[in-house]
């Protein structure tokens, strides 16, 4: 990646980037209530009075949300705080019925971590590391609906106290693509630690942006925040449309003003958001409600132990111990739902073909990472229940075991797709399957060289090229099915 | 046979289950005589009905032979900051009026589950906002408590809790629950003649009470005497997962425990609770209590608990900050008042509501509690005023080396004419000077009657106890009570 | 430290409290009296001190991670939280439109 910058009227401009992500803690049950939290419910159907802040509601915290947060500190190598606080974050809106956010201002849950972003897909090992200032845990607001009523907006509760981890990130990034590495691999630990699901289409996961510019080298220019912004290309399209901006004002003899701003994805463009304009005074205060949030080492413990292999540990693992490329491994790693698909197959396989994992896990990572994506996305009828491990080891083994050509091999994964059937069945009663039957095949090239003896000749007379033309006359004469291995092989010995 | 309504809960309870009377005719006698009081305004809701209900719920258990509860076939007066399922609960105030909860609160459910029944809603200072019911958007509650020397002046029955210390002290109710934040259960006892105490902080359950402030708020009960207030604590404390603060410990059997033996106990009596230019009727009643104590067997030590002077501008700063985040909740959207301007927007709409809903004090609190949250003023405000509260509490902490309870007036005077402080607020804070600093450090501390004065307006004296130790408290408030004798009561002038 | 009348309208608007120019300025004498009688807290050493977090020595209670355990703290009461709603519509609570 080089470095990025904005080209201004007076130079070149640095943009700076500070992510605050907001996301949901995977758990049942609100983080102050016992209210569920699932997605996409009736309006106001997941709102207890403690939700609603009828008078006299107490909060009394969910240990899960905790748990979560305290892992997802451990992943980022953050310390823990083993006292922290909730605070209250005054403000009124009609999206947060308490008339506060239960928040962590003072003593938050996790303190400084850090994440290794990849700046070059090809070379996992080229990152830079961004610093995460903190993660706390807070109450996620409720939602408000504009275009239902032409005078009223509506407001659901269903979203009001479910839990939150708020991840800021140290001001470390320097262009769109930074941030959106950032948000990336942010959401892989979490996904990787169950935290979070990561799902940003559903507001699992949504970040405010912090961006300012500056000349290289000078001080930290002022920034504004765009608020929620709900995927990677949102973060990159608000970057790079703040940081014009903000250069376009400063240049034109203005200043930019802190601020809270609103992003449009349909113009790719932020705005001033007037609802939030004198929020400026939240008033915080440690919640009366609640005691002190004290951790006990039994607690840490367990937090500690629970924790999966994470993406980096994955990665390096499967260059060193399966002998992937690096590539490759960054690839696999890179999601849960890849790994877990890939480490499934691969032990599948492996005790198929009688061999160890690392004998066939770069055959596997080829079929997973692009042999299997190939066939799947060009079959239109594919019903993803077929898509078993099972199946896929099958087809993997019978490639290994010679059995079936690489050719075979995909006709096998698009009928297993559409029918469910099993590979070796497939590969019988379809006839996908390759002839390693030496003595068959030497007939066919005893043949071959006797119908030829002119190219033999030349062959002979130093015309190497000529190989593949035997090559291709012997596959001919078994119709495709010849094991190109082995073909070869007995062509070599014969032409001498 | 005496009036049903002079007997106390635990003669009703007795009489009750010994078929002396029957509940119902208990309920229907209170019944009536919170109808006659209605110049008193101690209530803003009746709910004759439910009081007869749960009396036939007890009668009934009774024929049966089943166990009728701690507080079996005795009917009270509930203040009207507890939620009540499907009954108006308002904290007294225009915003919460017409609000009817469909959730009943921890502590009314556990005294309606140890068989007692509800009277009504009790009148209160606006979110419990006041010492002397006066900031009531229902009125003002008048103390059934005349000055002897004429003057029919209404008097105020203190505050917060002062439609129930009105209500038991003129027998609407045997008993009341009350709310103590910073002296609201003991003051308007001490104002009314009755008894009442506040326990440890989380010893009752706060969840279904509309929060003031919550790191002072704690429920206790009101009642005529010592005894009754045992009884009725133990019904209504208790660990409850729904409140964070809650103290998960076993309920201590009080009543059972009453003892008012003080020997082998010491008694703290604090230098700085003697104030220049203190009432001299306050003082002497003070002298008689450190005497009775000391008859019921106790040795009386001098103590110093150094910070008390600053307790009461701590409390000025921690309560209002709580209260004017506890309070923004009130907005207008999801229950209670609104207040829609035409052409309003939201933000708008929650200023209107809140102008109209709230009373001049609560107002007030709230702004004083968000200028000191405010930026630029949390450290040298909110921030000082708990790091003194911390002072406080190790002054107390350290007092226990010396002594088991602390002696000391409830209130600095007797009840006061409505109207008489109105006008200054400062001067009615400083009504509760003797009884914040328990408050600031969460521990029990109850007010029992001590005498009336020159004018026969009841005294109260205080006693304060380590936390957990309700027991202390309540024994030496029965040593006190055993020996102050303290048998006056009301004219009934309302009826 | 005193407020005028300025900082009154301020923390009024910061409280969402309509207060016109007549109750602005009844307010700052009341505020001043209060907030000039709790400053004697400054004097108050408090050198080392922590600021009280916990009134009575007790911990934080983190409860089980279970929907709808106690009917009193579960959802599914849409009935219950609508029930005193100035303006419900259709599930939801009305307020004037908003504008973000
Ligand atoms: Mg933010
Ligand atoms: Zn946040």
């Amino acid at each position: 990646m080089s470095e990025y910058r904005i080209q201004g009227a007076t130079g070149e401009w640095e943009v700076v980037i500070g992510l605050e992500v907001h996301a949901q803690v995977t758990s049942k049950a609100k983080l102050f209530s016992g209210a569920a939290t699932a997605f996409g419910a009736e309006p106001n159907t997941q709102v207890s009075l403690v939700d609603a802040a009828m008078p006299g509601m107490l909060p009394v915290p969910n240990r899960e949300c905790i748990r979560q947060a305290v892992r997802t500190g451990m992943a980022i190598d953050a310390q823990i705080n083993k006292w922290s606080r909730f605070d209250r974050k005054n403000y009124f809106y009609a999206d947060l019925p308490q008339g506060y956010q239960i928040s962590q201002l003072y003593h938050p849950l996790v303190g400084e971590g850090y994440l290794d972003i990849a700046l070059d897909d090809k070379d996992p090992e080229n990152t830079k590391r961004i610093g995460v200032e903190r993660i706390h845990v807070e109450q996620d607001a409720g939602k408000l609906m504009h275009d239902q009523h032409p005078t009223m907006s509506y407001v659901d509760l269903n979203r009001s106290g479910v839990a939150l981890m708020e991840i800021v990130s140290k001001p470390d990034m320097r262009s769109p693509a930074e941030a959106g590495a950032y948000v990336r691999k942010l959401r892989s630990i979490l996904r990787y630690v169950g935290s979070c699901d990561g799902n940003m289409e559903e507001g699992s996961m949504r970040a405010d942006v912090n961006v300012s510019v500056r000349k290289p080298g000078d001080e930290f220019g002022t920034r504004t925040e765009t608020k929620n912004v709900n995927s990677v290309r949102f973060v990159m399209q608000v970057i790079e449309y703040e940081a014009n901006r903000q250069v376009d004002v400063i240049e034109n003899g203005g200043t930019v003003d802190q601020e809270t701003r609103l992003f449009d994805p349909d113009t790719g463009t932020t705005r001033t958001m007037r609802s939030k304009e004198d929020a400026h005074d939240y008033r915080y205060f440690p919640d009366p409600d609640l005691l002190p949030l004290e951790l006990d080492d039994a607690f840490i413990a367990e937090c500690r132990e629970s924790l999966p292999e994470l993406p980096d540990a994955k990665r390096h693992r499967y260059e060193n111990e399966l002998g992937l490329s690096a590539y490759n491994a960054g690839q696999l790693t890179a999601d849960v739902d890849v790994y877990q698909r890939y480490e499934a197959i691969l032990a599948a396989t492996a005790a198929k073909v009688g061999k160890s994992e690392s004998d066939v896990a770069t055959q596997v990572a080829n079929w997973v990472l692009s042999v299997a994506p190939g066939v799947k996305n060009a079959t239109e009828d594919a019903d993803e229940a077929n898509d078993t491990t099972a199946a896929n080891a099958g087809i993997i083994a019978l490639s290994a075991a010679g059995t079936v050509s690489g050719g075979q091999a995909k006709e096998i994964y698009e009928i297993v797709l559409k029918t469910g059937r099993e590979p070796e069945e497939i590969a019988e009663t379809e006839g996908l399957k390759q002839n390693s039957d030496t003595g068959a095949i030497e007939a066919v090239v005893d043949e071959v060289l006797a119908s030829n003896a002119d190219k033999v000749e030349e062959y002979r007379g130093g015309k190497d090229k000529l190989f593949g033309f035997f090559v291709g006359q012997t596959m001919k004469a078994m119709k495709g099915q010849g094991n190109p291995a082995v073909v070869n092989e007995i062509l070599k010995a014969k032409l001498g | 046979m005496t009036e049903l309504t002079e007997l106390t809960v635990a003669a009703i309870r007795t009489g009750v289950a010994g078929g002396d009377f029957t509940a119902v005719e208990v309920a229907e006698a209170f019944n009536a005589n919170v109808a006659a009081a209605s110049q008193l305004n101690a209530f803003i809701v009746a709910t004759p009905e439910k009081a007869v209900e749960a009396a036939q719920a007890v009668d009934a258990k009774r024929a049966k032979g089943q166990d009728l509860g701690k507080m079996g076939g005795v009917p009270i007066g509930m203040k009207d900051l507890f939620a009540t399922n499907g009954v108006q609960t308002t904290a007294a105030s225009h915003m919460l009026e017409g609000f009817v909860p469909q959730y009943e609160s921890t502590v009314s459910q556990k005294l309606w589950d140890a068989g007692a029944g509800m009277l009504g809603k009790l009148n209160l200072d606006q979110f419990a906002m006041g010492s002397s019911n006066e900031t009531s958007y229902f009125g003002n509650v008048i103390s059934p408590w005349r000055r002897k020397d004429g003057g029919n002046a209404d008097l105020a029955p203190g505050g917060s809790s002062g439609g129930s210390s009105s209500a038991v002290a003129a027998r609407l109710c045997p008993a009341a629950t009350g709310t103590d934040t910073g002296g609201s259960i003991r003051q308007p006892a001490a104002f009314t003649g009755i008894s009442g105490i506040k326990p440890t902080y989380g010893r009752c359950s706060r969840w279904g009470v509309v929060a003031f402030a919550s790191s002072l708020d704690q429920a206790g009960p009101m009642a005529r005497d010592v005894t009754d207030c045992a009884i009725m604590l133990e019904a209504m404390a208790g660990f409850d997962p729904k409140d964070s603060t809650s103290l998960n410990l076993p309920v201590p059997e009080w009543e059972a425990g009453l003892n008012p033996d003080m020997k082998g106990k010491k008694v703290g009596i604090p230098r700085e609770y003697r104030m220049d230019g203190m009432d001299p009727e306050i003082l002497k009643s003070w002298d008689d209590g450190i005497a009775w104590l000391k008859d019921a067997g106790a040795e009386v030590v001098d103590i110093s608990l150094p910070h008390t002077k600053y307790a009461l501008p701590a409390y000025y700063i921690i309560a209002p900050a709580e209260a004017s985040s506890n309070l923004a909740r009130y907005d207008g959207v999801r229950y209670g008042l609104r207040d829609l301007p035409e052409g309003a927007g939201l933000q708008d709409m929650y200023a209107a509501t809140r102008a109209d809903g709230f009373g001049p004090e609560v107002k007030r609190r709230i702004m004083i509690g968000t200028y000191v949250l405010s930026a630029g003023f949390y450290d040298a405000y909110y921030n000082q005023a708990q790091k003194v509260r911390a002072l406080i509490a190790r002054d107390f902490e350290q007092a226990w080396s010396q002594c088991d309870v602390i002696l000391a007036p409830t209130c600095p005077s007797a009840a006061f004419a409505l109207g008489d402080k109105t006008s200054d607020p400062l001067s009615m804070y400083l009504n509760d000077v003797f009884a914040v600093p328990a408050s600031l450090a969460g521990l029990p501390a109850m007010s029992v009657p001590a005498g009336l004065n020159s004018e026969g307006l009841p005294l109260g004296l205080q006693i304060i106890g380590k936390a957990f130790d309700e027991q202390g408290v309540l024994n030496a408030g029965l040593a006190i009570e055993q020996r102050a004798g303290f048998t006056a009561k009301p004219e009934a002038w309302w009826k | 430290m005193s407020v005028d009348k300025a900082t009154v309208a301020k923390i009024a608007s910061l409280a969402r409290i309509r207060m016109d120019d007549a109750a602005c300025d009844a307010m700052v004498p009341e505020l001043n009296q209060i907030l000039g009688w709790v400053e004697q807290l400054g004097e108050v050493d408090v050198t080392g001190v922590e600021p009280m977090t916990a009134v009575i020595p007790n911990t934080l209670r983190l409860r089980d991670d279970v929907v709808d355990a106690d009917p009193l703290t579960g959802g599914g009461v849409r009935d219950k939280v609508l029930a005193n709603a100035p303006a419900p519509e259709h599930g939801f609570f009305g307020v004037p439109k908003v504008i973000e």
